[in-house]
């Protein structure tokens, strides 16, 4: 298990799902790339730290490797 | 025709002997109250429909005894599990606590539930039952009571009622007699529901599936009722042909294939629907009172339909009581908009997340969907984002203007004004009981004390106080340790501290309950007299919109 992604950390799960969804209404499929690709930088920026990043890219990346 | 119609007039008439209604009518004969219900078919629910009731439900059930047949007939389940294919994502249980008088959940078929509301309410003698009784019309008369007309197989009669209770579900009558109508979205995904009767029973538990093995691409929902009778909900997409999907042997195959080709079972009920979730702008209007399916309507992911109905008649029924009895205003009334229409709105909410996530709309939510699958093998936060049914509890109303402003010194911890009280076991003597079969069915202070506080004078005044207040009020106390002093009063014993705990009190702490046992407010340590009667007015509506 990782060290910065263990816990469970978003306030309101289903609030903050419906709202990243609700983002991509009208959105053509490249736009709601972008828009993703966006999201991920500001979040990103948010974090700062280059270790959770580093940890955060990593996690992704297995998860779709080894599915 | 020209014999003059008969016209009966009644306080309270209900209309719609489902669920909802004959839990009005229960709610009301534990009041003393006498009803009218009127019900246009003479038998109970065609298949099980609802059939997941919850905590909640329970709890206002046994109030007046009705729960009793309803656990012993029902299915008790307190766990979930959800798959992704044929891999468990997760498990939950929903009854972290022990100390609850009541499951999470039961599985109950709607008839059996119906059967014994109906055989309650006959062995109590103040509601008349009156099946085969149509509502053919109703118009608002100039002092504001309802002119129901009523069909019945023999006869046509009317009945001027001085408030009436549509409970007569989705396609309601009344509403479209009075013009009104209920705004919402509608789903154009379609579902196939089907009970089944199986040889061997199944565990007790609640299983959902997305894009299971046996009905890939879509999702699957099982649970289990007694009788050993499956309920399966299985997703069909938005080009479904109703016609094709309800035939029994195309039904027949897809359970197959669910349950593996060694099971033996029966179909019992078949059913393909799309749903709506909608709602009126307003369930007031009076004299006639929208409840239930009438007033609003959810898909059935997350159990919110039958248990918000019921939690709408545990919300209206002492009110109009109170007001029917002369103890409270007529502004109380408007309450029953203002806590339910959040109520309906919060199991709108969460019912159609659950519709949203198992039908993802587009690329993007797709691709999100297939992220917190893939990421909720590892990781506890993704699990928490995967929506399967977001299961039915008790609407909080802290915006209400029966509540009043919660003392900071409990810095927000607790039951806060306007949620529903918290069980606890208790001592009593040598016996185990439980905090909610004492709180009564009228207002109720709960107050938790020792020996020092049961002694002083200012206790003794707080009592009398109590003793005074119209309409009356329930005395309840819980004290950590047996009550050294010989009391009149029957103190109620927490060993273990868990009640206090729950409910974040200390000795003086004092809780202003409802007679729906949902919290008027509280002080951490006593309050002055002048206090605890400001707010026993305003959770009377005394003091609308203040």
């Amino acid at each position: 298990m990782s060290y910065f992604f263990a816990d469970q950390n978003i306030e309101a799960p289903d609030d903050f799902y419906e709202m990243l969804i609700n983002a991509h209404d009208g959105l053509s499929n490249s736009d709601s790339r972008l828009l993703n690709a966006n999201l991920i930088l500001l979040l990103a920026n948010q974090v700062g730290k280059v270790e959770i990043l580093e940890e955060a890219i990593s996690l992704a990346r297995k998860s779709v490797i080894e599915r | 025709m020209t014999n003059k119609k008969r016209i009966e007039a009644h306080d309270i008439v209900i209309v719609g002997g489902g669920p909802v209604g004959l839990a009005a009518a229960v709610e009301f004969s534990n009041l003393g109250i006498k009803t009218i219900l009127l019900e246009t078919s003479d038998s109970f629910s065609d298949g099980s429909r609802a059939i997941c009731w919850s905590q909640r439900t329970l709890e206002i059930m046994d109030r007046s005894g009705a729960a009793t047949k309803m656990l012993e007939k029902g299915v008790t389940w307190n766990q979930g599990r959800v798959y992704l294919k044929h891999h468990e994502i997760y498990n939950f249980d929903l009854q972290m606590e022990t100390d609850l008088k009541m499951p999470a959940f039961i599985n109950l078929q709607q008839y059996y539930v119906e059967e014994f509301l109906e055989s309650h309410l006959r062995g109590k003698k103040l509601t008349d039952i009156r099946r085969l009784n149509e509502v053919d019309d109703i118009s608002i008369t100039e002092n504001k009571t309802a002119l129901l007309s009523v069909i019945t197989p023999n006869e046509k009669y009317e009945i001027n009622a001085k408030y009436v209770i549509a409970a007569d579900g989705v396609n309601s009558f009344l509403r479209k007699r009075l013009g009104l109508e209920t705004k919402g979205k509608k789903f154009e995904e379609k579902f196939l529901i089907t009970d089944i009767h199986v040889k061997e029973p199944y565990p007790m538990e609640r299983r959902f599936w997305f894009d299971p093995i046996f009905h890939k691409g879509q999702s699957a929902l099982l649970h289990v009722q007694p009788d050993n009778i499956l309920r399966i909900d299985l997703q069909l997409g938005v080009n479904a042909d109703p016609k094709i999907e309800s035939n029994p042997t195309r039904v027949q195959s897809r359970i197959q294939k669910m349950l593996g080709e060694n099971i033996d079972f029966d179909i019992q009920w078949i059913s393909v629907y799309s749903f709506s979730c909608k709602r009126m702008d307003r369930f007031v209007h009076e004299p006639v009172f929208f409840v239930g399916d009438a007033a609003h309507v959810v898909s059935p992911f997350g159990a919110r339909g039958g248990n918000g109905g019921i939690q709408d008649i545990d919300n209206l029924v002492w009110k109009l009581a109170s007001v029917l009895k002369g103890l409270a205003p007529k502004s109380l009334l408007k309450s029953y908009d203002l806590e339910r229409v959040p109520a309906a709105d919060e199991n709108i909410l969460n019912s159609s997340r659950s519709t949203d996530f198992m039908t993802p709309k587009n690329e993007a939510s797709k691709e999100f969907r297939e992220a917190v699958f893939l990421l909720s093998k590892n990781m506890p936060f993704a699990r928490k984002l995967v929506n399967s049914g977001r299961l039915s509890s008790p609407h909080s109303y802290h915006n209400s203007f029966l509540n009043s402003k919660d003392d900071p010194a409990f810095i927000g911890k607790g039951p806060i004004p306007g949620s529903a009280s918290l069980d606890a076991v208790l001592g009593l003597k040598s016996t185990e009981v439980w905090l909610l079969d004492y709180l009564g069915r009228e207002f109720c202070c709960l107050v938790f004390v020792n020996d020092s506080i049961l002694s002083s004078k200012r206790f003794e005044e707080f009592r009398k106080f109590v003793k005074t207040l119209n309409p009356q009020m329930n005395l309840v106390m819980v004290s950590r340790a047996i009550i050294s002093k010989n009391m009149r009063a029957t103190v109620l014993v927490d060993k273990s501290g868990k009640c206090f705990n729950k409910w974040s009190a200390i000795p003086g702490s004092v809780y202003l309950i409802r007679p729906d046992q949902h919290i008027a407010t509280r002080w951490k340590n006593y309050p002055e007299l002048e206090n605890l009667e400001q707010a026993f007015k305003k959770a009377l509506g005394h003091c609308e919109g203040k």
